[in-house]
């Protein structure tokens, strides 16, 4: 393998670990506050990408012209009605279950991803949408001839600043607001928590809303990236983005990005160096491995017993 | 003058799932005392203290506090009308710094520099861990940190489930100390305690909890020299 596919390989690896990042975060979450995986995760992506469809159709409508208005314009709409999805998720299909036993929620998960799936498939068509090109500007480096380059298109560039930058303000709320350390102790001992007068439910609301919103900015880059999509994406995607949050320790904020990171590269690499066939079985390989010599992932703390 | 009832449990009955746990509980805590609850383990001691914060439901009977009934209230209500509780266990938020967990302990208000203040100087120990992380403290700290942590809401009532439980004996003389010294500050204090000898050394009133079932209640004093609470929790001696 040459150097510029080598290079453009890591370029693309980076790119698709972003995006599985951004979407590992919402898993994580999740797992970390309810000890749940909400496998309807992946399915409030795909909606994600819909709408982007719809409010970059809508914007064009309307006559707005100017490339960054509309990236951050799609971008705030899809992110708060994605939130409304992910809201709305919980308060249907998890909250009523929330004291029975641990795997009514999970069916009702699944469920609720088939719904949603059934749900996009009947209003938007069962087959393959796509958006007008857009973003479709490029860079290259390392140019040395006619095939010698390595090629980073705008729209990859910017799902890489939009990762770090949302990666970024989620590990601020977390970590620096009150907010985030009413999660924090929620997700450590939820019963102490509410007696100290945090409102569980409420908590738990906005980690699904923050988890949807994540995706959102997911589905919409990828939207502008790749301009196609069907209601299935979020299956594969999901599956993919919980591979990358298992990999780096579920329930570990960091370990979801570096999850993500470390699959995207080893997929892209993997593709480039062998063939684009297997680079599945590498990715879930690679899970295997990890968790024969680290059950709790890479950055997942082992459990320990409560006494 | 009779002073105010701030805490009552009247007739509860409180169940975990189907065994019941507590029947026909009913005691009082009046503004400014120090009543303590003791009883062997397994009487219902903590199942009580989590039952006044809805953790479980009464089954039966109410809960008032400051003539309020709480008994449907949901508990992080319950919690922010002023009343806290250092329950079983602790339960520090161990991935948290000592200062952090603090901060939870306000309810998401803002810190009020005042009162962290009293706490620190309660508990010197707090200030100087204000950065680690709460799981690496001894067990003696941890108590002092849910202790200030329980504190940090300004609670008018707080309850402390053994507050004493596996500590050196001078460890819990500090933590005796320091509840002396938040009473003096006006707390209601309602302690639960197998620890029999330092409870009603340091209560007003005591209640003795046996199978679910208040036997005995009196003063301090005198439920130390009652002899059939002596044989049964303090070694008869």
């Amino acid at each position: 393998m040459s150097f510029h596919i080598f290079v453009q390989q890591v370029v693309n690896g980076l790119v698709l670990g972003s995006v599985y990042g951004l979407i590992a975060v919402g898993y994580t979450m999740v797992y970390g506050i309810i000890g749940m995986i909400n496998f309807a995760h992946g399915d409030v992506y795909m909606i994600a990408a819909y709408l982007t469809a719809i409010f970059l159709a809508a914007l064009t409508l309307l006559g707005v012209q100017s490339p960054p208005v509309i990236i951050l314009l799609v971008l705030l709409l899809t992110i708060a009605v994605t939130a409304l999805y992910g809201w709305s998720v919980e308060r249907i299909a998890y909250r009523p279950l929330r004291h029975s036993t641990r795997l009514a929620p999970l069916i009702s998960a699944i469920g609720m991803s088939l719904i949603l799936q059934n749900y996009v498939r009947l209003s938007q068509g069962g087959r393959t949408q796509g958006t007008p090109t857009f973003l479709d500007g490029s860079v290259r480096l390392f140019e040395q001839g006619p095939d010698q380059f390595v090629q980073i298109t705008h729209a990859q560039i910017l799902i890489v600043v939009m990762a770090v930058l949302g990666m970024g303000v989620l590990w601020y709320l977390m970590q620096a607001t009150a907010m985030g350390r009413a999660c924090r102790a929620v997700q450590q001992d939820r019963i102490m928590a509410s007696l100290l007068g945090v409102d569980g439910d409420r908590v738990i609301s906005l980690v699904f809303v923050l988890g949807a919103s994540m995706a959102a900015v997911a589905g919409t880059l990828v939207t502008f990236n790749y301009g196609s999509f069907d209601f299935f994406i979020g299956f594969v995607t999901g599956i993919k983005a919980f591979t990358a949050a298992v990999l780096g320790g579920i329930g570990s904020l960091p370990g979801a990005m570096l999850g993500g990171l470390v699959l995207g590269l080893s997929e892209s690499i993997f593709s480039g160096l062998v063939n684009t066939d297997y680079k599945d079985v590498f990715a879930f390989s690679l899970l295997v491995l990890v968790l024969i010599f680290r059950p709790s992932g890479l950055l997942g703390r082992p459990e320990v017993e409560k006494v | 003058m009779k002073r105010h009832e701030i805490l009552a449990l009247r007739e509860v009955d409180v169940a975990h799932g189907h065994s019941p746990v507590l029947h026909q509980v009913s005691l009082s805590v009046r503004q400014g005392e120090i009543v303590t609850l003791i009883g062997a383990n397994g009487a219902g001691k903590s199942t009580l203290l989590m039952a006044i914060f809805g953790l479980p439901r009464v089954t039966r009977g109410e809960i008032l506090f400051d003539g309020r009934e709480i008994t449907r209230v949901p508990t992080h209500r319950i919690a922010r009308m002023g009343m806290a509780q250092v329950p079983e266990g602790r339960r520090i938020f161990p991935g948290m710094t000592v200062m952090e967990n603090l901060v939870m302990g306000g309810a998401g208000a803002p810190v009020d520099e005042a009162v962290l203040e009293r706490v620190c100087g309660l508990f010197p120990i707090l200030r100087e861990r204000s950065g680690q992380r709460a799981g690496t403290l001894s067990g003696g700290e941890q108590q002092m940190l849910a202790i200030g942590r329980a504190l940090m809401g300004k609670p008018r009532v707080l309850l402390l489930d053994e507050p004493s439980l596996g500590l050196a004996p001078l460890m819990i003389r500090r933590i005796f100390q320091a509840l002396r010294a938040i009473v003096a500050e006006g707390t209601t204090l309602f302690l639960v305690e197998q620890n029999a000898n330092q409870a009603l050394r340091l209560a007003d009133r005591g209640y003795v909890l046996v199978n679910g079932r208040i036997v005995l209640e009196g003063g301090g004093e005198s439920l130390l020299a009652n002899p059939e609470v002596r044989r049964a929790y303090l070694g008869g001696h």
